[in-house]
Formats: structure tokens, C-alpha cells, sequence
């Protein structure tokens, strides 16, 4: 039976399939605590977007963007909590649970004793970061659009930027976790993503900074990702962007290729 | 041609040599052992054997191919039980084995009948639905043992397949692992448990700081590097080995242990004859046949490694 079952299964499954069978078994430990803890990430941007954009926002409000426009507050904030709910979605993936999965729950090392290879454990966790990320995104579109923050063409163009902006942070969140020791090195993790939520762009322009910082700001990856959403939210696209996307694209390969070859050093010894 | 072949096999991790140059050729529906303390090289061989882990230097063909670049086909053909049970404790019992399943590109219908038909072949299927943590450690390692056959493997790894389990436990495994070799399954184990290696061995090698030291059947090992007999003579006195030159002559070998003097004999019963006879009446006398573990600590020593 083996034998001729087998290799031809074999002969057209490849890596694209083998890192969907990685994203099912993610699938199949969906239970009721684990739609809690995914809840729970949703209702963060959405509680910021109304206590600051729109809170705060009606003692700022409008504000005139670097290329004139002119956008009140809350349109200016509710992109930005887009793109940041989009990187904590991909990043408790691939930070945490990358971590627990490997280092405690030994998951890959079953994994690996299959075809399945560690760029393929890699590429399919990071879909399944980016997934988590995305529903977080959609859901805070909807809502978007229902407070006429945005229009609903421009937040269906803002969503499938918000897959890029999860896999370029799924990508970098893993290839970080493969450098951690224990469970004490994430709390670096977390205070450099708040950091990253705080100054971003995320709730003032990065030309309100100083130059030197303002360079500093420009060059995170969360400040590229809200600039490619915002610019899209807000109906501003232009050649900017193109630096957004090329830039988040190569912290996607670089992250990828980096947790692969990691997790390969770490398990495959 | 046989489906695992080593020659001059090397493993170093750093200064440190694990495997040094083995030797090595399983056939096709061989039950094959490795054996050895801790620390002799058994699990790095198998690692490698297991395409997890590359080795430094010798040749090493697994199925007829190269390890090095063809693992996922050669993993494809392989089932793994490791020496820690690994499985999934976010999912159930026949979770484990449907999505272990799909790590081989199985459907998820072919899966589904694999994993009932494996419940029942390891005795699980009443916890089908169960999770994993509330299971007994037996329970565990046959979830394992199952989740290593969920691709029909031709070969079947396993590391230390019933450390840490109780009697009963350890005889259901044994058993089920028999009847894999039944059914013309090539079996590979590492094992300390000289019964363990006796019952399941067709064939095993004596490993020792990462060098083989002896191969052969059980058979042919015990009659090689043991007696075919063993007296154990027990004297009720401080130390036993006031009586040990008193014993010289009286067999092929003797080891003095705290407690008791091992003579290693052909005819057990005449040596307590000739004991006897020289009017050293022990407190208690055990003539039993040699087994794997005579061999075993004549081959490796005593001394704990580690």
C-alpha cells in the first residue's frame, strides 16, 4: 500500500502544500479561550481610536498633512491603529506562541520528523500570523467605514495593504523569537512594539519631530506601514508608498529567510 | 540492498564526538537495535538516521538515498518516535494523528480512516476525543507509536520506546511493536533494557562513547562475550572478597560486586559443586542462564557515565 500510495502523493505536493498543513493544525486548535484572547486584540485599536481620535481629537481638530491635505483627527489616528492592530495580531503569533511552540511545546520538532521542512514551518506560521492580523484589520475597517472615517472602496485597497504590513511583522517578530532565550527577553519585545505604537506617526506627524528623530521615526517599519495605510484611507496615494511596500516587502524576506535558517540551526542539530 | 547503510559515520557537536565512525546495515524487515548507556551515541544516530540531523562526516544511505539533500522524500518513507513524546497538547487524541497526517500530504479522508484504524491498533480509541495532558505516560507513548505508523512507514524509529513506563505498559508496547515486525515493518530501536533488546532484536550493536563494540543476534552476543551460565554466590560476610581467591579457578571469569560474586560458567551446576567442595558454603547460590546484560556490562563497565 505504501508504495504505491505514497510517491504519488508525494510527486505533486510541495512546499506550498506542506506549509498549509502547518496552518491547519493552527486551524484545528481553534477553541473558545483562543477566539477570547483574539477578541481581546480587536477591541485595543478600537478603545485607543475612541478615547484618543476621537476624544482628543475634538480638542486637536483638523490637521493638515506634508502634502496639504486637510483630515480630521480621527481620520488621521484610525489609520494608524489599522496598521498597528495589524502588527500585534501578527506578532502575538509569532513572538509568543512561535516561542512556546517550539521551545516548550517541542511542536516543530515533531514536524520536522515529517516532510515538512523548517521554511515551511516558517512560511506557515507566518500565513497564520498574517491571517490573525488580517481579521483583526477587517473588522476594524467595517468600523472605519461605519463612522465614515473612510470610504468602503478605499478600506477594501487599505485591507490587502494590511497583509503585507502583517507579514512583514509576523516575519520580523519571528526571526526575533529564534534569537530569544526565555520567556523575560519578550518583555524587550513588547516595550519596543509600544514604543513603536506610540511613535510612529501613529497619533503626530512625523514632521512634528525633530529632524534627526523625525529621519529616526521615518525609518521604522511600523511608520512605513501607517504611512501606506493612511495614505490609503485617506485617498493620498502617491510615490512614497512605493518606498512603503519595497520596504516591508524586504522585511519580509529578510525575516523569512532569517526564521527558516534559525529554526534549522536550533532543531535540526 | 539494505535500507539503512552507514560507513564511517561522524557526529560532532563542537569539540564533542558523539557518533565516531560507525558502521552500519539494516535490512529490509529487520528489527534492529542500538545499545548502549547514556551518552554512547545511540540518539545522535538515530537523529541522523531520522534526517534531523547531519551528520559531520562518513557515508550514510537511507533507503537508498542521500539524507543530506533528499530528506523530505526519505522522512516521507520514515516513522519517528522520539525518546520525549512530542505530541500536540493544543489538540485531541485523533487530532493528533488526522493533522500528523497532513504533515505527509495525506487526504484528509485517508487521514481520518488511518487515525481510527491506529486508535484501535494501540487500544486508544476510547480517548479518540480526549486531550492529550490527561493521559497516562503508556497512553502517551502509544499515541506516539501511532503517530509514527500514520504514514505506513517502512521504517519505524524508536528512541527508548518504553523508558519511563510501568510493566504492564511496557508489555502492550512490546507486544504492538511485535506485530509491526509481523507485518514486515523494518524496525530500529535504541533501548538500555537488555529484555527489551532480547525480545525485539533480530540483530543489535553494542555502542559505547560513540564507538560500536560488539554486534551480533542476542544469541550470538551473549555466546561470544559472555559464559552460558552465570552463578551468583552471595557470603554473609563483610566483604565478599575475602572469598574471591578462594574461588580462583572455579570458571571462565568473576566479578566481585559489594553484595555478591558473579562466576561466569559453562555448567553452573558444577561449579556449586566445586564451591562446595572447597568448603566455602555461600548464604545463597543463583545459577541462571547468561543474558544480553551480562554481555552488555562486560562490554561497557560498570562505572555510571554520567
Amino acid at each position: 500500500m505504501v508504495t504505491f500510495v505514497l510517491p504519488r502523493l508525494i510527486s505533486f505536493e510541495g512546499a506550498a502544500r506542506r506549509s498549509a498543513s502547518v496552518v491547519e493544525r493552527n486551524a484545528a486548535t481553534l477553541r473558545s479561550a483562543y477566539w477570547l484572547v483574539m477578541a481581546s486584540g480587536f477591541l485595543e485599536p478600537i478603545l485607543y481610536l475612541l478615547s484618543i481620535g476621537v476624544g482628543v481629537g475634538s480638542l486637536v481638530g483638523d490637521l493638515t498633512l506634508a502634502d496639504g491635505r486637510v483630515v480630521s483627527y480621527a481620520a488621521f489616528v484610525a489609520p494608524a491603529m489599522l496598521a498597528s492592530s495589524a502588527m500585534t495580531g501578527a506578532l502575538s503569533e509569532t513572538t509568543f506562541n512561535f516561542f512556546g511552540k517550539m521551545k516548550f511545546m517541542k511542536l516543530y520538532d515533531g514536524m520536522l520528523a515529517t516532510p515538512v521542512r523548517p521554511i515551511e514551518i516558517a512560511l506557515g506560521e507566518l500565513a497564520w500570523a498574517m491571517i490573525r492580523g488580517n481579521l483583526y484589520a477587517a473588522a476594524f475597517l467595517i468600523i472605519m467605514v461605519a463612522m465614515d472615517l473612510t470610504t468602503p472602496l478605499r478600506a477594501l485597497a487599505a485591507w490587502t495593504a494590511t497583509i503585507l504590513v502583517g507579514l512583514a511583522f509576523g516575519a520580523a517578530g519571528m526571526a526575533l523569537s529564534t534569537y530569544m532565550r526565555s520567556w523575560q527577553d519578550f518583555d524587550l519585545v513588547a516595550s519596543a512594539q509600544f514604543a513603536l505604537f506610540l511613535f510612529s506617526g501613529t497619533f503626530v506627524p512625523a514632521t512634528a519631530y525633530p529632524a534627526a528623530l523625525r529621519w529616526l521615526v521615518e525609518a521604522t517599519p511600523l511608520y512605513r506601514a501607517v504611512d501606506l495605510v493612511r495614505a490609503i484611507t485617506t485617498g493620498g496615494l502617491g510615490w512614497t508608498q512605493l518606498i512603503d511596500i519595497a520596504y516591508l516587502l524586504t522585511v519580509v524576506a529578510i525575516g523569512l529567510s532569517v526564521a527558516g535558517r534559525r529554526i534549522e540551526k536550533l532543531l535540526c542539530k | 540492498m539494505s535500507l539503512i547503510h552507514a560507513r564511517g559515520l561522524v557526529k560532532r557537536f563542537g569539540d564533542f564526538t558523539a557518533v565516531d565512525g560507525i558502521d552500519v546495515d539494516v535490512a529490509r524487515g529487520e528489527a534492529f537495535g542500538f545499545l548502549g548507556p547514556n551518552g554512547a551515541g545511540k540518539s545522535s544516530t538515530m537523529r541522523m538516521i531520522g534526517c534531523v540531523s547531519p551528520p559531520t562526516g562518513g557515508v550514510l544511505r537511507i533507503l537508498d538515498r542521500d539524507p543530506r539533500r533528499e530528506g523530505p522524500a526519505i522522512r516521507a518513507r520514515l516513522g519517528v518516535c522520539p525518546q520525549l513524546d512530542n505530541l500536540d497538547l493544543e489538540l485531541t487524541v485523533r487530532e493528533n494523528l488526522t493533522t500528523y497526517a497532513r504533515f505527509f500530504g495525506l487526504p484528509r479522508k485517508v487521514a481520518r480512516r488511518r487515525a481510527d484504524e491506529l486508535l484501535d491498533f494501540v487500544q486508544l480509541t476510547e480517548r479518540a476525543d480526549s486531550r492529550v495532558e490527561p493521559l497516562s505516560g503508556g497512553m502517551k507513548r502509544r499515541l506516539t507509536i501511532a503517530r509514527a505508523l500514520v504514514n505506513e512507514p517502512e521504517i519505524v524509529l524508536l528512541d527508548e520506546p518504553t523508558t519511563g513506563l510501568d510493566p504492564q505498559a511496557r508489555h502492550l508496547v512490546w507486544e504492538r511493536l511485535f506485530r509491526l515486525k509481523q507485518q514486515g515493518v523494518t524496525l530500529v530501536l535504541t533501548t538500555h533494557y537488555m529484555d527489551e533488546a532480547e525480545q525485539l532484536c533480530d540483530r543489535l550493536v553494542v555502542m559505547d562513547g560513540g564507538r560500536i563494540v560488539a554486534e551480533g543476534s542476542p544469541r550470538a552476543l551473549i555466546e561470544r562475550h559472555s559464559t552460558r551460565e552465570v552463578v551468583e554466590l552471595r557470603f554473609e560476610a563483610e566483604s565478599q572478597e575475602a572469598f574471591a581467591g578462594k574461588l580462583a579457578g572455579v570458571g571462565e571469569r568473576l566479578e566481585i560486586l559489594p553484595d555478591r560474586i558473579l562466576l561466569y560458567v559453562a555448567d553452573g551446576d558444577a561449579a556449586v559443586a566445586e564451591v562446595q567442595a572447597r568448603a566455602l558454603p555461600p548464604a545463597s547460590v543463583l545459577v541462571r542462564r547468561s543474558s544480553l546484560e551480562d554481555v552488555f556490562l562486560h562490554l561497557t563497565g560498570r562505572t555510571l557515565v554520567d
